[in-house]
């Protein structure tokens, strides 16, 4: 299990979740994980962390802040308007 | 070239995620109010050099990390930045697939991370030094590529990779000592 296709594959574990791979190289790990199921746990573990944080830092600006804005952007249009 | 007149149907959409940056960056709501509106005021100052039919989020982007590296960084009063500790690759994996295993039917990631609430996780990568933060948020929160990441950031790009490489593993492993800390998990060692 532990053989040097995993240890290539864990070495662009990131690499791959951050579409760097050349295709090549990303044909290759598809592959491996296609045939090795601890590889790809690891794989979806990382996946699946990522996906959590992303969502957990989500946030929604405050309504006055996009009044705010909008007032501002108008105001500047009508500044160059005159 | 792209008309101002457009300006505002085009990106206010993005201001839900770009004040989600900013509250990444500035980690404060004052602070991030100011710079959400500030990066709004110079993209639409700017939108005539926009070519239209590229990455408008991408462009606000770097906007937003400009205007933060050069004005809010500046100002805000922090200690002096400390290095991250060596942490081992795939922190949490190893301490966390072992319990899968044991487990059957949940995975472990699962049970870790449904959990943590959103204050654990916005708190984990807030408390990143900010060269590691500002990659980790930039690619893992908001998907942009190592490129993109190198020119909003202007680091070279063999900088940003391993910067992210080390902020990832550190915000690992806040993850799990907030875990322990709530007896979510024992402490265990590392499972190889």
């Amino acid at each position: 299990m532990n053989d040097d296709r995993c240890e290539t594959a864990l070495a662009e574990l990131y690499s791959y979740l951050d579409r760097e791979l050349t295709e090549e190289l990303r044909v290759e790990v598809e592959g491996h994980l296609r045939l090795c199921s601890s590889c790809l746990e690891q794989f979806d573990f990382e996946m699946e962390i990522r996906r959590i944080v992303a969502d957990r830092c989500r946030e929604r600006c405050p309504e006055e802040l996009r009044a705010r804005v909008a007032a501002a952007l108008r105001a500047c249009a009508e500044e160059s308007g005159r | 070239m792209a008309d101002p007149a457009t300006f505002a149907d085009a990106a206010m959409p993005y201001m839900d995620a770009l004040y989600g940056a900013a509250m990444r960056m500035t980690r404060n709501r004052a602070d991030a109010e100011d710079l959400v509106q500030e990066t709004y005021l110079r993209a639409y100052r700017g939108y005539g050099r926009f070519e239209e039919g590229t990455n408008l989020r991408a462009w606000l982007y770097r906007i937003l990390t400009n205007t933060y590296i050069n004005g809010y960084r500046a100002r805000q009063r922090r200690p002096v930045e400390s290095e991250l500790d060596d942490v081992e690759d795939r922190y949490l994996y190893k301490r966390l697939g072992s319990l899968s295993a044991a487990t059957a039917g949940t995975s472990a990631e699962d049970q870790l991370m449904d959990v943590l609430t959103e204050a654990e996780v916005k708190r984990a990568v807030d408390a990143l030094p900010e060269r590691f933060r500002l990659p980790v948020l930039l690619a893992d929160v908001e998907g942009f590529s190592y490129k993109e990441i190198a020119e909003f950031t202007d680091v070279p790009i063999g900088t940003v990779m391993s910067r992210l490489h080390r902020g990832r593993k550190a915000l690992q492993r806040s993850l799990w000592d907030f875990a322990v800390a709530r007896g979510l998990v024992e402490p265990t060692e590392p499972v190889t």
